[in-house]
C-alpha cells in the first residue's frame, strides 16, 4: 500500500466526545460516545443500526459539525450503482472532446490518454471522501436499501480506503474519512460488511435521557412536563404498535405542546394531539384506547 | 489480560454468538484505547467490535458481567434493615441507589448461596425473587397505579430482576471463576429458543424479534423476486435515452417484469402440545402477508375450521389470534389431535377450492393418538395443488416414536422440515416465497 494513510487521534477520550457531542445538542450515551472514540483511534468506519429517528443520521452529521468537518452524504436507494457511488465518466464532454478531436486531426492514441483524465472524470461520493484533503465525515444513510451485489462496491473504499478506477489506476485516501453507515435493519446486511465496521446499536432512549434530550433541543418547555412527554412516549412505545413513536417525533410533540401553551397533560390533550406522535389510524386508536382506561 | 480475553472469547462463542477471527483482533485492538477500568467503556468497545446483531446483545452482557464485574460495590447492610421497605421504595422510586442495595441484601439474604456449592446460577435468582415477592409487591402497588404509573413500576420491577441477576453473579465468580459462572448463567438467542420448551421470558424475548424478522424477511423476499428484474428491452425508452448521446444507445432500458406471488394455505394443529409453535408461525406469515397472493388460514384439532376472516383486516395479530382459539370450531369428538378426521373433513369442505397455484403448508407433530391417518387425503391435495410442505416443530430424532405417524404422511409431501426454533422457521418461510 506503501505509505499509510492516516486518520487520526482527532477526539481526546471518550468524555471529550461525549462534551463535544452534547456542545452541538446531542446527547450521546456512554455507548455511543464510545463507539465514536474507537472509530477514531482504530480507522474503522461504523455502522449504526436501530429504528426509523432514533437519530441515527444526527449523529453523524453532529459529528461533522463539531469536529468542524465537511459531511459529504451517500444515500442509497435500491437500484444505486457504482456510477451514482464511486465515480462516472462524462460521457457528452468526452463525446465532444472526440469530435473536436476529429476536426483539429489529434491522433487516437493522444486522445485516448487526454480523454481519460481528471477532467472527464465525475466523482461521486465515496471517490469524494477518498480524495479530500481535509478532514471529512462520510455519511452512507439507509445502507440496507442497496442490493447485497452492490454493497460489494462499499468494501474496497471501507477496508483499503482506496477506489480503484480501471482506466486510471488506484486512488488511495490521503486522509482516512470518518465514515458512519447507517440501517433501519429491513434486511440482514452481509457478514462481509459486518465485519469491517465497529457495531452501535442505537434504540429508543430511556425516560431520563429522552427528558435531557427534549430539554436540550425544546428548551422553552417548560421542565416538568418534559419528564411527563418521556414518560408518555415510553409508555406508547411499550403498545404494541406498528410504528412507534420516533424520538423526532416526541420533539415534535414538545414543541406542539409549546405551541399551544399547554400547562398541564391530562389524558384529553394527549389525546386530541396523539396525530403528532403516531401516523396510523390503528395506533392511534390503541393509544385512545389505553389513555381511557387509565383514567 | 490476553488469557483472560480469550477465555472471553471463547465463551462468547460456546454461547452461540458468531465471532470472527477479525473481530476477534479487532476487540484486542479496541481494548489497547479504553482504560481498563472503566467498565461502561470497556464493555461498549467490546460490544462493537463484537456483537453485530441487537438480539445477541443480552447472551454478551451475560458473559461479559460473568468475566468483568467488579467486586460488590456496597457494603453489607446491617442485618435489621426492612427488606419489604425497601422493594416498596426501590420499586416507587426506581432510583439505582435503592435498588442496588436491595439487591445486595435480598442476595445475601435470601439465596442461601454457600461456598463451594454447585453453580446454578439461574436457580439462586429464583429463589431470591420468589422469596423477596417481586411479584406481589408490585401486584399490590399495581392495584392504584395508572397508566404511566405501571410503566414506571415494571420498568423498577426489570431493573430489580437485572440487578439481582448481576449480584448472585458477583457472588459466584468470586467463588467459582468466571467461566464455570457464564455457563450456568447461559442465555439462549432468541433464534435458538425452542419453541415447545420456552419459559415466559424466552418466549417474549422471542415476541420482540418477531415483527423485525418478518420485516427483513418481506424486503428479501420482494427483492428477490425481483432479481433477475431485467426484463425485455424497452425499446422506446432506450432510444429517447440515446438522444442524450447523440443517438449512441448507451444506456439501455429494461420493462419491469411482473413476476406472480405464491398463494398460500395453511393448516395449523393448535392442540395444547404445539399451539406456541402454530401461534408464531401464523404470525410470522400473516405479517408477510403482502408478500403472497393470498393467505388462507384454517385450524385444527379433531374438527377444523377456516379462521382466514379473523386475521383479515386485522391490525392486533395477537388479538386475532386470542380469537381464534374462542370461536374457531376445532373440536369435534374429544378434543386430541386427530390428523386422519381433520384432513378428511378439509378435502371435503374446501377441497374443490385448492388450485394448481396454492401451495399447502400444514403445521404439527403428527402425533394422532392413535387414530386414522387417512395419508391419502395428503396425496389427493399434493396432486391438486402446487407445493405440499409439512412443518414440525419436534426435534428429527422423536419422529415416528410413539403415536408420532410422521413417515405416513411425509411420503406424500414435497418436504417435511424439522422447525423448532426462529431460525429454522426464517430458512423455511425463505425457501417457498
Amino acid at each position: 500500500m506503501g505509505s499509510s494513510p492516516s486518520g487520526g487521534s482527532r477526539f481526546e477520550s471518550v468524555g471529550a466526545v461525549r462534551e463535544g457531542l452534547s456542545g452541538v445538542d446531542y446527547l450521546a450515551d456512554e455507548a455511543t460516545a464510545g463507539v465514536v472514540y474507537l472509530a477514531d483511534r482504530l480507522d474503522k468506519p461504523v455502522l449504526v443500526e436501530g429504528p426509523a429517528g432514533t437519530g441515527k443520521t444526527e449523529l453523524a452529521k453532529s459529528v461533522a459539525r463539531w469536529a468542524g468537518s465537511r459531511l459529504i452524504r451517500l444515500q442509497c436507494y435500491e437500484g444505486l450503482d457504482e456510477s451514482k457511488a464511486l465515480y462516472e465518466w462524462n460521457y457528452r464532454k468526452q463525446l465532444l472532446r472526440i469530435q473536436a478531436g476529429e476536426s483539429s486531426g489529434t491522433t487516437w492514441s493522444d486522445l485516448e490518454d487526454d480523454i481519460f483524465t481528471e477532467e472527464f472524470l465525475l466523482s461521486r461520493p465515496l471517490l469524494e471522501a477518498i480524495r479530500a484533503d481535509e478532514p471529512v465525515v462520510l455519511l452512507i444513510d439507509e445502507v440496507d436499501r442497496v442490493e447485497v451485489e452492490t454493497e460489494a462496491l462499499l468494501l474496497e473504499v471501507l477496508s483499503d480506503w482506496q477506489v480503484s478506477v480501471p482506466e486510471m489506476g488506484t486512488v488511495s485516501a490521503t486522509r482516512i474519512p470518518l465514515v458512519f453507515l447507517t440501517s433501519n435493519g429491513t434486511r440482514d446486511l452481509s457478514e462481509a460488511l459486518k465485519r469491517r465496521c465497529l457495531y452501535l446499536h442505537l434504540d429508543y432512549p430511556s425516560v431520563e435521557r429522552e427528558r435531557e434530550i427534549v430539554l436540550a433541543r425544546v428548551p422553552e418547555l417548560p421542565a416538568h412536563l418534559a419528564g411527563e412527554v418521556a414518560r408518555i412516549v415510553r409508555s406508547l412505545r411499550l403498545l404494541d404498535l406498528r410504528k412507534p413513536p420516533s424520538v423526532s417525533e416526541t420533539l415534535d410533540w414538545a414543541r406542539t405542546l409549546v405551541i399551544l401553551g399547554v400547562d398541564e397533560l391530562d389524558a384529553d390533550v394527549t389525546e386530541s394531539t396523539l396525530h403528532v406522535l403516531l401516523k396510523h389510524r390503528a395506533d392511534i386508536a390503541a393509544a385512545a384506547r389505553e389513555l381511557k382506561t387509565a383514567g | 489480560m490476553l488469557d483472560l480475553l480469550a477465555g472471553f472469547v471463547g465463551e462468547l462463542r460456546a454461547a452461540g454468538l458468531p465471532v470472527s477471527l477479525t473481530e476477534n483482533i479487532d476487540a484486542m485492538d479496541a481494548v489497547r484505547h479504553v482504560p481498563l477500568d472503566d467498565r461502561p467503556a470497556l464493555r461498549a468497545a467490546m460490544a462493537a467490535t463484537m456483537v453485530k446483531r441487537p438480539e445477541h446483545r443480552p447472551a454478551f452482557d451475560a458473559v461479559f458481567d460473568a468475566f468483568f464485574s467488579l467486586a460488590p460495590a456496597v457494603a453489607d447492610g446491617d442485618d435489621d434493615t426492612d427488606l419489604s421497605a425497601l422493594l416498596d421504595e426501590a420499586l416507587r422510586s426506581g432510583d439505582e441507589e435503592a435498588v442496588r442495595r436491595l439487591a445486595h441484601l435480598a442476595v445475601a439474604r435470601l439465596a442461601g448461596m454457600e461456598e463451594g456449592r454447585g453453580v446454578r446460577g439461574s436457580a439462586y435468582v429464583f429463589k431470591t425473587m420468589r422469596s423477596l415477592d417481586v411479584e406481589g409487591a408490585l401486584a399490590r402497588l399495581l392495584a392504584g397505579a395508572g397508566w404511566l404509573e405501571r410503566d414506571d413500576l415494571a420498568a423498577a420491577g426489570q431493573r430489580i430482576r437485572d440487578e439481582v441477576e448481576a449480584e448472585v453473579r458477583r457472588r459466584l465468580v468470586a467463588d467459582r471463576g468466571p467461566q464455570a459462572v457464564a455457563r450456568s448463567v447461559r442465555r439462549p438467542l432468541p433464534e435458538d429458543v425452542d419453541f415447545l420448551h420456552a419459559s415466559r421470558e424466552d418466549l417474549a424475548a422471542l415476541q420482540r424479534s418477531l415483527r423485525p424478522l418478518a420485516r427483513r424477511m418481506a424486503a428479501r423476499l420482494a427483492r428477490r423476486r425481483r432479481l433477475g428484474r431485467h426484463g425485455r428491452l424497452d425499446f422506446r425508452r432506450t432510444l429517447r435515452r440515446s438522444l442524450s448521446t447523440g443517438g449512441v444507445p448507451a444506456d439501455p432500458r429494461f420493462r419491469r417484469p411482473h413476476p406472480h406471488k405464491p398463494e398460500i394455505v395453511v393448516l395449523a394443529d393448535v392442540s395444547g402440545s404445539v399451539a406456541t409453535f402454530a401461534r408464531f408461525t401464523l404470525q410470522l406469515v400473516h405479517a408477510l402477508a403482502g408478500e403472497f397472493s393470498a393467505i388462507r388460514t384454517f385450524v385444527f384439532i379433531d374438527g377444523i375450521d377456516e379462521v382466514t376472516h379473523l386475521f383479515a383486516g386485522a391490525d392486533d395479530l395477537a388479538a386475532a389470534l386470542v380469537r381464534v382459539h374462542e370461536e374457531a370450531d376445532v373440536v369435534a369428538a374429544d378434543g386430541h389431535s386427530d390428523y386422519g378426521r381433520a384432513l378428511e373433513t378439509f378435502w371435503a369442505r374446501w377441497g374443490r377450492e385448492i388450485t394448481p397455484r396454492t401451495s399447502v403448508v400444514i403445521l404439527g407433530d403428527a402425533r394422532n393418538n392413535y387414530h386414522a391417518s387417512s395419508a391419502g387425503v395428503l396425496g389427493d391435495l399434493r396432486r391438486r395443488g402446487r407445493r405440499l410442505w409439512w412443518l414440525n416443530p419436534e426435534p428429527r430424532s422423536y419422529w415416528d416414536t410413539g403415536d408420532s405417524i410422521v413417515a405416513e404422511y411425509a411420503v406424500h409431501c414435497d418436504g417435511v422440515f424439522e422447525c423448532r426454533n426462529l431460525r429454522q422457521l426464517e430458512a423455511f418461510v425463505s425457501q417457498i416465497g
